[in-house]
C-alpha cells in the first residue's frame, strides 16, 4: 500500500469524523499557561472557530485515529463492510497537527475518535498516549475531548479522564434493538455499564481526597453522548424518553442528536435519503424544553398523535396550540414557571421581564422589545392595556403562526 | 447626590474633548464634572482626539462644586467601560444621557424596555460579540526570525477592542511570540511582555504559512454536503470577516458543488464488502458467538445465577436500568437480608446496599453485632425503577407483577444458600418472601415461617429511616431498626 501523506490522512480520517455532531469545546475548568509557559486555554465557554457550510462550528480539530474498524455497524461510514479509504495516523503526527493548529488559532483543541483496530485497549491506549502527550511533554492547556471504547480497560479509562476534558461514549441509537439490529458487534449494556462508570468515578473525584484535601482531575467537562436519528423507525416520543433515561442516569452535560445522514457506500439496511434536519431541530428544542423549560418529555409528545413531533411549528407552540386553556398568561402576575410556557419568550426574556415589573407594569411594546418577535407571543399573553382577546382561541390561530414556507436559496 | 431637581445651569452648546477613541478615564472625568454641575445632555458635544482637532476648540469643564457627589451602580461603570469601545460616534452622548438620568431614575438600568438602555444593551453585545469573534477569527501566520518563529496575524475588528481583548491571547499563547496587527493598533507579546503599537496595514503581515493547505483540508472534508446550510454558516461568519480567513476562499466552490456531491452519495449503490471484511470477522468475531445465558434453574453456583440474570427479561424494569443489581455475600451465609430493589447509587455500581440506605444498614448491623461474613445481601426487585426528574432519578416503588417475575431469581438464591433465616425488610421484600402483601409495620418483629420451612423475619427498610425528617423521631427509629437486628441475631443464636 503506497504511503500516505499527513495531509492525505487528514483529508481521509476528518471525513470519516464529520458524522459525529459534536464539537462543543464548553464547559471545561479555567486554566490558562500563564503558570506554565505553554499554550492553552479554557474559559468556560467555548469558542467556535470557523463554520463550514453546513452551519456547524468548527471549534475542535475532529478527526479519526484510524478509520479501520473490527465493527460493522450499519450506519457508520468506517464499518469493516464498506469499501471507504482507510488511514491510520502515528501519535505524533495527531500531536503535531493539534499543536500547529492551535498556535495558528484555527482550534480550541481536539476531539479525538478512532475506528477500535485490534482490540479496545490497544487504541484507546493510543488515544490516551496522544492527549498524555499533549499535556505533559507539550504543556498544551487547550481543550481535549476523547471518545472512549466502553469496552477498554479501567486503567486506561481512568488516565483518559486525567488528560481529557471532556469524555463521550455513544448510545448510537435510541434504542437496544436498534443497537442490535444495526450494530450487531456492540453490546448496549456495556456502553450502560461505562457510561455508569463513567458518573461514579466523576462523582468520586468531585469531591477533595483526604490526604491532599485538593480534587483530583477527571474530566472537568462531564461526559456527553450522541444518537443517530432517522437510522430506523423509532418515534420521538421514544428518543426523549431515552434522553430523559440518559441525563437523569448518568448525568450528561448533553445530547447530541444526529439526523442520519447518506454515507457513501451505505449498507442496504438504511434509508437513502436527505438527513431530516428539521427534525434534529425539533428534537434540539424539545431537548431544550426538559432541561431548561421544565417541561415533562410526556406533555411535550403528549398532543401528537403519532408520537412524533410536529414539523411545522416548534414544540413549545405545538404544545400551547393544544393546551390553549391555560392561555393568556398575565406577564405582569404570572410566575416565572408559567411563563416559560409562553411560546416565544426564551429564558433570557423571561428574567428580563421578572426584572423590569419590579419597577413598571408591562405594555404590549414593552414585552415586544424584550423578545425576538411579538407576533408568537401576542395571542397567549396579557399585558398592560393588552388583551387578546378571542385570538387565543380562534381556530386558525395555528395558521396564522405557521411560518411561511420559503423559496430554498442556495446563497 | 447633588438634588437632581436643580435647574440646568449651563444652556449654551458645550465641546468636550476626549484623547482618544477608548478615553474612557477622560469621558467619565468629564461626565462627572458636567452631571454634578447639572449640565444638561443635549447641550453636550462629544468629541474624540482625531476629528475633535477639525474643530479645534474645548471648552473648559466646568470644577465639581464643593461637597457634591454621586453615586452610580456598578454595572453601569463597566458597561460604559465595554461601550466606550464601539465605534459608534454618539456612544459618549448616549452615555452620558444615561448617566444623567440615573440620577433621578436609579434603577434605570433594570428597565430592559427602555429605548436609551435597550440602545446601550445594544452597544455592549456588539462590543461583546466583536471582542469574541477577533478571539475566533485571529488567524496566526508563522514567520522564522533570527531569534526564532514569531506568529503574526493582521485583523479588522468592527469596535475598538484590541487593548481590551490583548490579555485573552497573552493567557492562550503564552509560550509563543506574536503580533497582532489591525489598522488602529497592533499588539505584540514576546513571551513576557505586551506591547501596543501604532495600527498597520494589511501588507505587513505575512501573506502565506505552508500549513494553511493542512487547515484547508481539514475544512473541505469535516463539512457534511449533504447538510448544507448556508444561512446558518453566515449567521455566525459573516461575510465581512472572510477576507481574512484562510478557509473562506473555499466556500463558494463546496457550496457550488453540494448538492452533486449529497446526491452522490445517496446515489451511490451499496456495494459488496470490502476485501479485508471477511478476514476481520475471522478473526475477531468468529469464536465469540453470542452467550446464551439460560433462565439459570441449571445454575449450580450463585455466581452461575448471577451471570444469567444479567440478561433477564422477565420484566421491562431492565429496559431503562444500567444493570442486574444480583445479591451479594458468601454462598453458605446463613442470614438472608432481603431489600426492596437497587436505589440510584447500588444501579451505577452493580452492587446492592452500597448507596445511602446501605450506609445506614451497615451502621445498624455493626452496632447490633451481626457478623457480616454469614450474612447474604439481596433485593426482592433486582432492577432499579425510577421516573427521570433533570439530573435525578426518583425511585418507583416495584408492582405487584414486577415482584412476582422477580421472585424467580429469589427463590433460586434462597434454594442455592439454604439459609437459617430470611430478614424482610420492607413490604417488597415480604411479599416477595410470602408471596403476599403484609402490613409490615404492624407485624415488624414477628417471625413468620413458610411452607418450606424458612423463617422469615418482618421489619422495616432502612430507607424509611433516611425519609424521617425530624432528627429525634429519626434516631427513634434507628434504635427500634438496631433492636430488630439485635433480635436476627439472637434468632441465629438460638
Amino acid at each position: 500500500m503506497a504511503v500516505l501523506s499527513t495531509r492525505e490522512k487528514l483529508a481521509i480520517l476528518s471525513d470519516a469524523a464529520k458524522y459525529d455532531a459534536s464539537c462543543a469545546s464548553s464547559g471545561a475548568a479555567k486554566r490558562n499557561s500563564l503558570k506554565s509557559g505553554g499554550i492553552g486555554s479554557t474559559e468556560g465557554s467555548g469558542i467556535c472557530h470557523a463554520y463550514a457550510p453546513d452551519g456547524r462550528c468548527i471549534s475542535l480539530l475532529k478527526i479519526l485515529l484510524t478509520n479501520f474498524c473490527i465493527y460493522d455497524c450499519s450506519y457508520c461510514i468506517n464499518r469493516s463492510s464498506s469499501n471507504t479509504k482507510r488511514a491510520r495516523f502515528t501519535i505524533d503526527e495527531v500531536v503535531q497537527l493539534t499543536l500547529n493548529f492551535y498556535k495558528r488559532n484555527y482550534i480550541e483543541g481536539l476531539f479525538l475518535s478512532s475506528g477500535v483496530i485490534r482490540s479496545p485497549d490497544e487504541t484507546m491506549g493510543e488515544m490516551v498516549e496522544i492527549a498524555r502527550r499533549l499535556r505533559e511533554d507539550h504543556k498544551f492547556g487547550g481543550y481535549i475531548h476523547l471518545k472512549t471504547i466502553p469496552e477498554c480497560a479501567p486503567e486506561l479509562l481512568e488516565a483518559a479522564g486525567r488528560y481529557a476534558d471532556r469524555l463521550s461514549i455513544n448510545v448510537e441509537l435510541p434504542t437496544d434493538e436498534g443497537v442490535k439490529r444495526l450494530a450487531p458487534e456492540k453490546r448496549p449494556e456495556t456502553i450502560r455499564l461505562s457510561m455508569a462508570n463513567l458518573r461514579a468515578k466523576m462523582e468520586e473525584r468531585s469531591e477533595p481526597t483526604l490526604r491532599t484535601k485538593r480534587r483530583e482531575r477527571f474530566a472537568p467537562g462531564g461526559q456527553s453522548t450522541q444518537m443517530i436519528v432517522g437510522a430506523d423507525a423509532t418515534t420521538d416520543a421514544t428518543i426523549l424518553k431515552t434522553s430523559a433515561r440518559l441525563y437523569g442516569s448518568y448525568h450528561l452535560r448533553r445530547i447530541y442528536f444526529s439526523a442520519f445522514s447518506p454515507i457513501p457506500d451505505s449498507s442496504s439496511a438504511l434509508p437513502s435519503m436527505r438527513p431530516p434536519l428539521m427534525r434534529e431541530h425539533r428534537l434540539y428544542q424539545a431537548d431544550w424544553l426538559m432541561r431548561f423549560y421544565g417541561f415533562d418529555q410526556n406533555e411535550i409528545v403528549a398532543s401528537q398523535p403519532n408520537g412524533m413531533l410536529d414539523l411545522q411549528v416548534d414544540p413549545k407552540l405545538a404544545w400551547a396550540l393544544a393546551n390553549r386553556a391555560q392561555f393568556p398568561v398575565d406577564v405582569n402576575r404570572a410566575p416565572r414557571e408559567t411563563l416559560w410556557r409562553v411560546p416565544g419568550l426564551g429564558t433570557k426574556a423571561v428574567k428580563k421581564i421578572l426584572e423590569v415589573r419590579r419597577h413598571r407594569r408591562l405594555r404590549l411594546e414593552d414585552v415586544g422589545r424584550l423578545c425576538a418577535s411579538i407576533a408568537k407571543v401576542r395571542p397567549f399573553i396579557v399585558a398592560e392595556g393588552w388583551s387578546p382577546g378571542g385570538q387565543t382561541d380562534a381556530e386558525h390561530l395555528r395558521a396564522k403562526l405557521v411560518p411561511q414556507p420559503q423559496q430554498l436559496s442556495l446563497f | 447626590m447633588a438634588g437632581s431637581a436643580q435647574p440646568y445651569r449651563h444652556m449654551q452648546a458645550m465641546e468636550v474633548l476626549l484623547e482618544g477613541e477608548t478615553d474612557f478615564a477622560g469621558w467619565r472625568d468629564a461626565a462627572r464634572r458636567l452631571a454634578l454641575n447639572n449640565v444638561a445632555p443635549e447641550t453636550v458635544t462629544w468629541s474624540t482626539g482625531r476629528d475633535g482637532d477639525l474643530f479645534g476648540s474645548r471648552d473648559p469643564l466646568p470644577e465639581i462644586p464643593a461637597g457634591a457627589t454621586m453615586n452610580v451602580p456598578r454595572d453601569f461603570i463597566d458597561l460604559a467601560e465595554l461601550v466606550t469601545c464601539h465605534s459608534e460616534p454618539q456612544r459618549f452622548a448616549l452615555l452620558y444621557r444615561i448617566l444623567s438620568r440615573l440620577r433621578s431614575e436609579p434603577d434605570l438600568l433594570k428597565i430592559a424596555s427602555d429605548t436609551d438602555v435597550i440602545r446601550l444593551n445594544e452597544l455592549a453585545k456588539a462590543v461583546r460579540r466583536d471582542i469574541h469573534k477577533m478571539r475566533a477569527f485571529v488567524r496566526f501566520r508563522k514567520i522564522e526570525e533570527a531569534d526564532g518563529e514569531r506568529y503574526v496575524s493582521w485583523f479588522e475588528p468592527q469596535h475598538y477592542i484590541v487593548e481590551r481583548n490583548a490579555a485573552f491571547f497573552v493567557r492562550r499563547f503564552t509560550g509563543m511570540r506574536w503580533t497582532i496587527l489591525t489598522p488602529y493598533l497592533s499588539a505584540d507579546w514576546d513571551g513576557e511582555d505586551l506591547r501596543f503599537g501604532p495600527g498597520a496595514n494589511r501588507s505587513a503581515a505575512p501573506s502565506d504559512d505552508d500549513l494553511e493547505a493542512l487547515w484547508k483540508t481539514y475544512y473541505a472534508n469535516i463539512f457534511n454536503p449533504a447538510r448544507l446550510k448556508v444561512k446558518a454558516m453566515q449567521a455566525e461568519m459573516p461575510k465581512k470577516y472572510w477576507r481574512n480567513l484562510p478557509e473562506a476562499a473555499l466556500i463558494p466552490d463546496l457550496i457550488a458543488g453540494a448538492d452533486k456531491s449529497a446526491q452522490e452519495m445517496i446515489a451511490r449503490m451499496p456495494t459488496i464488502p470490502a476485501p479485508h471484511h471477511e478476514t476481520v470477522r475471522a478473526k475477531h468475531w468468529s469464536n465469540k458467538p453470542e452467550a446464551e445465558s439460560g433462565d439459570g434453574a441449571d445454575a449450580s453456583s450463585i455466581a452461575e445465577l448471577r451471570d444469567a440474570a444479567k440478561a433477564c427479561r422477565r420484566c421491562p424494569l431492565w429496559a431503562d436500568a444500567t444493570q442486574t443489581v444480583f445479591g451479594e455475600g458468601p454462598e453458605d451465609a446463613r442470614i438472608v437480608f432481603v431489600g426492596e430493589q437497587p436505589g440510584d447509587q447500588e444501579d451505577l455500581a452493580g452492587k446492592p446496599f452500597v448507596g445511602p440506605a446501605g450506609k445506614v444498614f451497615d451502621g445498624v448491623l455493626e452496632e447490633a453485632g451481626v457478623d457480616r461474613s454469614i450474612t447474604y445481601v439481596t433485593n426482592g426487585v433486582k432492577h432499579f425503577k425510577f421516573e427521570p426528574r433533570g439530573k435525578r432519578r426518583i425511585h418507583s416503588k416495584p408492582n405487584a407483577g414486577e415482584i412476582s417475575a422477580c421472585r424467580w431469581w429469589l427463590d433460586h438464591e434462597l434454594a442455592l444458600i439454604k439459609p437459617d433465616l430470611a430478614v424482610a425488610m420492607g413490604a417488597t421484600a415480604a411479599q416477595s418472601l410470602l408471596g403476599k402483601s403484609i402490613a409490615v409495620t404492624k407485624m415488624r418483629g414477628q417471625v413468620v415461617t413458610r411452607d418450606d420451612g424458612l423463617r422469615v423475619f418482618l421489619t422495616i427498610h432502612p430507607s424509611f429511616i433516611l425519609r424521617i425528617p425530624d432528627p429525634s423521631d429519626k434516631e427513634a427509629e434507628r434504635e427500634r431498626f438496631v433492636a430488630d437486628m439485635r433480635a436476627v441475631k439472637q434468632l441465629m443464636a438460638a
